[in-house]
């Protein structure tokens, strides 16, 4: 018997549910590609998932605003109804799980007992050092809490600002002395995957990889995924060419804004801002902040609440060299963005710089 | 059961929710609240780093207050800035607000409805015995949603067989299911869990709407003056090839003609899923739990700050919601509030783990407030809070000393005062569908339905600002921001103002006050602060803890009838963030529960 044929396994689940083993190798082809792995993968992949009961999870959130859950649930690809219902049992999770107090307690003890070594642990939210009581869940306090659950995980996943560098409470004076998640646990992998809150397939994504190879991706020092994390926002944003250009908006409201020239004057910390926003955008590619008229924060950087005014330009030289240039952006500016969008000639070059960059893109393009 | 039954449930954590709550609840023998306890579990520090920074920034680190009501503390934060330094915002900035404040309530009432309460009414387990074709004509005869027919609840049935045969049940573990509470025969229920399935997909294409016009959903981008996306459509172009080139405005920023048109596919997504899903299932499920109408109320007294300003926030008679109090269920009378004056708005700690200077009997006015840390609590882990004493990170505040309820139930009351006719209309719909008389309102089943109610009545509201919208770029006005006091040189050396809005779950306030140019306070009094806070000084409970008071659970080891009722108030308990400096002197607070 082929391990996804087995009962209980994911594949036979697939089945049972009336997803054809076509449609669940397209889905393996999505995250593969979303992974920057080759194609070959995706088969590699079918295979390790389906063959697999569902990988336990258990999701702990200490000092946090639930944005990165409402984030993971705005993911279109994996959804959360694929990863939930056919790819993973969320085991504990206060948003979203049906039970409650004691009941709720005793899902994740099941799931650490059932899965001991195997599961798989998500915390978002910081851990106040300062007193044990600035937060509690079921009268245990955070640290308590991570310490017991972290012990039979497989791996953490530290989502979020928060959990990943003590996020907006930490910031200083760090009032109730929050730390994130590595500052704590020392003997376990942890992928760091910040973001205030993370895009949605970078979470995702992380997930994925770790189901297919039941290891963590490659990782940066910051403990980040660097497929996701190796770029900065400013080396892929479509506005890039402008800022060679030495063409800036003045303002929020200015033609030179109307026309989507460069922010770094209104004070976009793209240049110093390594996450995926530019290429993989927000909400199924719909825009990201930059395109919507506002500079980036930077809110996946270490500290970045602290980094310096929002609306002061960085300092460092305004200049068009493109030494740094992306393949994207060079192709852009090759292009001579100087003239309207829309005149064009170059149709990839506009695309590039101007459309949702997939994934699969980006891989070919760094090949 | 042989064991003793206990005198305290305790429910931590209260989950389907924002944030850490906890409830203990006393019973006496029969399993009848006698009294009931709220109690915010987590405490951040948000505000202190607010301090000396640049108010036009507050709002982002406001707006971290909260990740699921993501732009009410990014709205509340602008609007107190241009408060304070008299910043109009011009009319497209206004109707883009609108747009986004609009979309977060559909967006969220809907995911609370379908993802948050739901299983509190509805077994997944049930589901499985359902008949599809049954299934089927129950959806046909309450609306006319196309997902109806017999195959797609077969197939939906099949998905659940499915996952609850592989024995992992995942989020769906160790629910009350089976639960003799649960009243909606196996039909309703698979109809309510295709819902719950179609919500989710529904949720994460409407808030596109927020990406155009903010970058990015949660926590998309604000901006002092006005909206930090610049139109980019030039309605005067006079086409390719002619004109200078920097006039050709197209496609510059996500607000293009693109960007309109998925804002304007959200929208349509958004009214049809109210009108064909959302309204629909709510009817039909309330109508298998009519007792729930009868029991709930809280405190019975309501109060909204407005929203959704036709002429700018400086004319509150042009709100749709308007602001004010209603008293003891007096819908004949609408109370003014005033927000500066310090007898009418105070928050009290008396319950709570702060100490305040003059004494913790006495409520403070914001603009006066204090926030000193002093947990007295049991040390962790513990099993149970010393309800007599201090037991939450939420203090309590009151107006006029009265605690009130917020959010959608008081809004919809509030507009059904004013005459609202859309609004008398479709209560009047409901009660009669219902065969209820109009007291059901006050009730845990009343506060549900009126966030649905609320939900269809914005939805209709949304393409009027729309096509506004459109009009004014079309009659070739497209600003978004008014730049004339983004230089803080010209602002006056000290200022201070209030930004209020109508969140999701109620009235929201910002108070700021600025100095120099750096915010030298910043406070906040949030919609679940007034629902969830402990008892007052008097002994007042806050409106959780009154409308759990005198439930009978049926099973105090399974408390379904505590979670109905908490979760009809939609808690957000973020955080309860009180803040001194390193000399005890208050800077900043911002309560957020």
């Amino acid at each position: 018997m082929k391990p996804s044929e087995k009962p209980g396994s994911v594949g036979a689940g697939l089945k049972q549910r009336g997803v054809t083993r076509r449609e669940f190798l397209e889905f393996c082809t999505a995250v593969t590609a979303m992974l920057a792995l080759p194609p070959s993968m995706a088969k590699v992949m079918a295979e390790a998932i389906s063959g697999a009961r569902r990988q336990s999870v258990i999701w702990l959130s200490f000092q946090e605003c639930t944005g990165c859950t409402e984030s993971i649930t705005r993911s279109h690809s994996p959804t959360l109804e694929n990863l939930i219902f056919d790819l993973i049992s969320l085991d504990y999770h206060h948003t979203l799980q049906a039970a409650s107090g004691e009941a709720a307690e005793r899902a994740r003890a099941s799931a650490m007992k059932d899965n001991e070594g195997r599961y798989l642990l998500i915390v978002d939210g910081s851990i106040p050092m300062g007193n044990p009581s600035y937060s509690t869940i079921a009268g245990i306090s955070n640290y308590d809490m991570l310490v017991e659950t972290a012990k039979g995980a497989a791996a953490i996943v530290a989502v979020g600002t928060c959990a990943t560098y003590g996020g907006l409470p930490k910031a200083d004076p760090n009032p109730t002395g929050a730390v994130s998640v590595s500052d704590i646990v020392k003997d376990k992998p942890i992928i760091n995957v910040p973001g205030c809150p993370p895009i949605p397939v970078v979470m995702t994504g992380v997930l994925a990889h770790f189901l297919t190879f039941g290891s963590i991706p490659e990782l940066d020092d910051l403990g980040r995924p660097k497929s996701f994390y190796g770029e900065t926002i400013h080396d892929r944003c479509y506005r890039r060419p402008f800022y060679d250009q030495g063409k800036f908006a003045e303002s929020f409201d200015d033609e030179a804004a109307r026309q989507g020239w460069c922010l770094f004057k209104l004070g976009c910390k793209g240049p110093v801002t390594y996450n995926a926003c530019a290429t993989a955008k927000w909400n199924d590619g719909t825009s990201f902040p930059i395109q919507s008229g506002h500079g980036c924060i930077g809110c996946s950087e270490p500290n970045f609440w602290g980094a310096g005014p929002l609306y002061k330009a960085l300092s460092m030289p305004v200049s068009a060299n493109t030494a740094m240039l992306g393949g994207a952006v060079a192709a852009g500016a090759a292009a001579g963005v100087v003239i309207t969008w829309h005149n064009r000639s170059n149709k990839s070059a506009a695309k590039m710089a101007h459309d949702k960059v997939t994934v699969q893109e980006l891989t070919r393009e760094e090949k | 059961m042989n064991e003793p039954m206990p005198r305290r449930v305790i429910v931590d954590p209260v989950t389907r929710i924002e944030g850490h709550l906890r409830i203990e609840a006393e019973t006496d023998d029969s399993g009848r609240i006698t009294r009931a306890s709220s109690a915010g579990t987590m405490v951040r520090g948000i505000e202190l780093i607010l301090s000396g920074r640049d108010p036009r920034e507050a709002w982002a680190f406001a707006q971290r207050i909260c990740g699921v009501c993501t732009l009410v503390h990014g709205i509340a934060s602008v609007r107190a800035v241009e408060n304070a330094l008299n910043i109009e915002v011009p009319g497209n900035a206004q109707l883009i607000r609108n747009l986004m404040i609009g979309a977060q309530y559909i967006h969220d009432h809907v995911m609370h409805f379908y993802h948050l309460h739901a299983l509190d009414w509805v077994d997944v387990v049930s589901a499985l015995k359902a008949d599809p074709k049954a299934t089927s004509a129950l959806a046909q005869s309450i609306s006319g949603y196309a997902r109806s027919s017999p195959g797609y609840f077969s197939d939906m049935q099949k998905k659940l067989k499915g996952f609850v045969e592989a024995g992992q049940l995942g989020i769906f573990a160790n629910g009350y299911w089976g639960h003799p509470a649960y009243k909606l025969p196996p039909e309703a229920n698979l109809m309510a869990v295709a819902h719950y399935l179609d919500a989710l997909a529904w949720q994460r294409d409407v808030v596109k709407l927020h990406a155009v016009f903010g970058g990015k959903n949660p926590h998309p981008m604000f901006l002092v003056g006005g909206v930090p996306c610049a139109i980019s459509i030039d309605p005067h172009h006079p086409g390719h090839g002619k004109g200078p080139h920097f006039h050709g405005g197209n496609s510059g920023t996500a607000v293009n003609v693109v960007g309109l048109q998925t804002v304007q596919n959200a929208i349509t997504q958004m009214r049809e899923f109210a009108d064909q899903v959302y309204v629909p299932d709510t009817l039909a499920i309330a109508g298998f739990y009519k007792d729930w109408f009868k029991q709930g109320e809280g405190v019975g007294s309501f109060l909204t700050f407005g929203e959704f300003p036709a002429k700018g926030m400086s004319d509150p008679s042009s709100y749709m919601i308007p602001s004010g109090v209603i008293l003891d269920r007096d819908l004949s009378k609408i109370h003014p509030i005033d927000m500066n004056a310090e007898s009418e708005i105070q928050e009290f700690v008396s319950h709570a783990w702060y100490e305040y200077s003059v004494g913790k009997e006495h409520g403070l006015h914001p603009y006066k407030g204090e926030t000193k840390l002093d947990y007295t609590g049991p040390k962790p882990p513990y099993r149970q809070l010393d309800v007599d004493k201090d037991y939450s990170w939420m203090k309590s505040p009151r107006w006029k000393g009265r605690p009130v309820e917020v959010g959608p139930l008081a809004r919809v009351l509030m507009m059904h005062a004013n005459g609202h006719e859309q609004t008398r209309e479709l209560v009047g719909m409901t009660l009669k569908k219902l065969d209820l008389p109009v007291q059901a309102l006050y009730s845990t089943m009343g506060r549900t339905a009126a966030r649905t109610l609320e939900t269809k009545i914005i939805a209709d509201q949304m393409q009027g600002w729309y096509d506004q919208l459109v009009a004014n770029i079309r009659a070739g006005d497209v600003q978004t921001f008014n730049e004339t006091k983004w230089e803080p040189s010209t602002w006056p050396s000290h200022a201070q103002g209030v930004g209020v809005t109508e969140a999701p779950r109620g009235a929201l306030s910002h108070w700021i006050v600025i100095d120099d140019q750096k915010i030298s306070n910043y406070q906040a009094i949030v919609p679940s602060t007034w629902n969830a806070g402990p008892r007052d000084a008097a002994g007042n409970q806050g409106p959780y803890e009154a409308a759990l008071q005198g439930h009978q659970l049926h099973d105090v080891q399974q408390p379904i009838e505590i979670l109905r009722t908490i979760h009809s108030f939609d808690p957000c308990i973020a955080c309860a963030v009180h803040l001194t400096d390193p000399d005890g002197k208050e800077l900043i607070q911002v309560k957020v529960l």
